[in-house]
C-alpha cells in the first residue's frame, strides 16, 4: 500500500495525464467557436473539479469530527489536508481560467457569479487555514475550524449552481450527451489523472499533518507561545 | 439532613433575555462601544467623500454601498468588542458554569450586536444624508427592514467567529479574514436593496433582495445556534 502511494499514484497519475492531456492537445478536434484556445479545458475542468471535490471531503471530515465525542485527529488532519489540496488546486483552476478567459472574453476577469462564488471560495478556505495557524490547543484548533468549515462549505452549492442559477457570462457545465465523444475521452482521462494527483498529494499531505498532530498532542508543554501552557507563566521552569 | 435542593435549569429564553441584558447593562453603564462605532462609521463615510473626490453624483449613486461598508467596517469593531468584555476575569467561564443553555449566549450576544448595529445604522443615516445629499424614494418602512434584516446578517456569523476569534491569536486580523468573504451575498444585498429604497424602485426588484437577506439569515442563524456550543465547550 505504501509503496503504490509513494510511486504508483504520481506514476499513474503522470500516465493519465499525459494521455488524457496529448489527446486533447492532438487527438480532439478543435472547438467550433473558440478553436484552439478551449483545449486547455482538458486542464482547467479537472482541477475545478477536484478542488471541489477536496472542499467536499473537508466539509464531510469537519462534519463527521464534530459528530464524534472523542476528538480524531485522522478526521482534523484529512479537513486540513483537504483544504489545503483543495485551495492549491482550485487557485490553479482559477489561473488557468483566467488565461482562457483573455483571448475569449477579452478580459482575464469578470465579476460573473461564478467567478465572483468562487473567488469568495478561495478567500474562504484561505481564511480557514490561516485560522489553523493562530490557535495553539490542538483540540480548539481542530473543533474551531470544523466549525469555520462547515460555514464556510454553505458557499460550495453556489459556486456549482451559480451558472445555473445567474446564467451570465461563464457557460452552464455540458452534459457528455451534448459535446463531441472526441472530447469527452480526453477530458474523462485527464480527469482521473487528476483525481489520482489529488489523492497522492491528500495522502502526502494528510500523513505529514497527522505526524504533526500526534507530536503536538504528546508533548503540550513543550509547546512554545500557548498562553495556556504552564511554561508559559513560569519561565524557569525551562531553564 | 437533606441536601439542599439542585438550582432548576434556567429555560432558553429566560436565559437568553438574562445575559441580553446583562451586556445591555454594562454598555449602557459606559457607552463604550456604541460612541466607538459611531464615530468609526462616520469616520469611514467622510473617508469615502475624501477618497473618491467632492464628485456629489458618484456619492450620491453608491450611497448604499458606501453606508453598509460604514456599517461592516464598525461591526468588526463591535463584534471583537463583545467577547473581550467575556475574556476579563474569565467571565465566559463564569457565564458557562451557569445551568443554562450554552445557545443563550450566542442568541443573546447576536441579539445585542444586531441591536447595536442597528442604532449605529439609524444614527448615521442622517449624517450620510446630508454628506451625500441622498434622500429616502420609496417608504422608511422599507429602510427599517433593509437595516434590521441587514445587522441581523452581519451578527449572526459574526458572533460565532468573533467567539472563535477572541481565544486566539492575532485576533484583530483574523475576525474580518473570515467575516468578510462570509457576509459578501449580505452585504451585497443589503447595498442593492438600501440603493432600491433611496433611488426608487421601478422594476421592484426590492423584494428578491430582501429574500435573499432573509435566506441568508435563515441558514446563519440556525447554523449558528446549532454549533455555537461547540465553540465555547472546553
Amino acid at each position: 500500500m505504501n509503496k503504490f502511494v509513494k510511486f504508483g499514484l504520481p506514476l499513474l497519475a503522470l500516465g493519465l495525464l499525459g494521455a488524457g492531456w496529448w489527446l486533447g492537445l492532438a487527438w480532439a478536434p478543435p472547438d467550433r467557436e473558440m478553436g484552439d484556445v478551449q483545449r486547455i479545458m482538458y486542464v482547467h475542468v479537472p482541477l475545478q473539479w477536484m478542488a471541489m471535490v477536496m472542499m467536499l471531503v473537508n466539509f464531510i471530515a469537519a462534519v463527521t469530527y464534530l459528530l464524534k465525542s472523542q476528538a480524531s485527529w485522522a478526521l482534523d488532519s484529512t479537513a486540513e489536508a483537504a483544504a489545503e489540496v483543495g485551495l492549491l488546486l482550485g487557485t490553479a483552476g482559477m489561473i488557468t481560467g483566467a488565461i482562457w478567459g483573455r483571448p475569449t472574453w477579452g478580459v482575464y476577469w469578470s465579476w460573473d457569479p461564478r467567478l465572483t462564488s468562487e473567488a469568495i471560495m478561495l478567500v474562504t478556505y484561505a481564511g480557514y487555514l490561516v485560522l489553523r495557524r493562530f490557535v495553539e490547543d490542538p483540540d480548539k484548533r481542530a473543533t474551531w475550524s470544523a466549525v469555520v468549515a462547515i460555514i464556510g462549505a454553505i458557499n460550495l452549492p453556489i459556486v456549482w449552481f451559480s451558472v445555473r442559477w445567474w446564467r451570465s457570462l461563464h457557460q452552464v457545465q455540458s452534459s457528455p450527451k451534448t459535446v463531441d465523444p472526441q472530447m469527452v475521452i480526453p477530458l474523462r482521462v485527464a480527469a482521473f489523472g487528476m483525481l489520482a494527483l489529488t489523492l497522492f498529494f491528500l495522502i502526502i499531505r494528510y500523513r505529514q499533518a497527522l505526524a504533526e498532530r500526534r507530536a503536538e498532542v504528546a508533548l503540550p508543554d513543550a509547546l512554545p507561545g500557548d498562553p495556556s501552557s504552564p511554561l508559559a507563566h513560569n519561565p524557569s521552569k525551562v531553564a | 439532613m437533606s441536601t439542599p435542593p439542585r438550582p432548576r435549569p434556567i429555560g432558553l429564553v429566560a436565559a437568553t433575555v438574562a445575559l441580553l441584558r446583562k451586556d445591555l447593562l454594562i454598555e449602557w453603564r459606559t457607552r463604550a462601544r456604541l460612541n466607538a462605532i459611531i464615530f468609526f462609521a462616520l469616520a469611514t463615510l467622510l473617508m469615502f467623500s475624501f477618497a473618491l473626490g467632492p464628485d456629489t453624483k458618484l456619492l450620491e449613486k453608491n450611497a448604499g454601498g458606501y453606508y453598509w461598508l460604514a456599517i461592516l467596517f464598525a461591526s468588526v469593531l463591535s463584534l471583537g468588542e463583545s467577547f473581550r468584555v467575556e475574556a476579563e476575569n474569565a467571565c465566559l467561564d463564569g457565564v458557562r458554569l451557569a445551568p443554562a443553555d450554552a445557545r443563550a449566549i450566542f442568541l443573546s450576544k447576536a441579539l445585542g450586536n444586531t441591536l447595536l448595529l442597528t442604532a449605529l445604522g439609524a444614527l448615521i443615516f442622517p449624517v450620510m444624508v446630508a454628506l451625500f445629499g441622498v434622500r429616502i424614494a420609496t417608504s422608511a418602512g422599507d429602510w427599517a427592514l433593509i437595516l434590521l434584516l441587514g445587522c441581523l446578517a452581519l451578527s449572526a456569523p459574526g458572533t460565532v467567529y468573533a467567539a472563535i476569534s477572541s481565544n486566539a491569536r492575532a485576533r484583530d486580523v483574523l475576525l474580518p479574514l473570515l467575516l468578510f468573504p462570509l457576509v459578501i451575498p449580505a452585504l451585497l444585498s443589503a447595498a442593492k436593496a438600501t440603493t432600491l429604497v433611496l433611488q426608487g424602485d421601478p422594476m421592484n426588484q426590492l423584494s428578491s433582495w430582501l429574500g435573499l437577506l432573509g435566506g441568508f439569515n435563515l441558514i446563519y442563524w440556525g447554523v449558528g445556534f446549532l454549533l455555537f456550543p461547540r465553540i465555547i465547550e472546553d
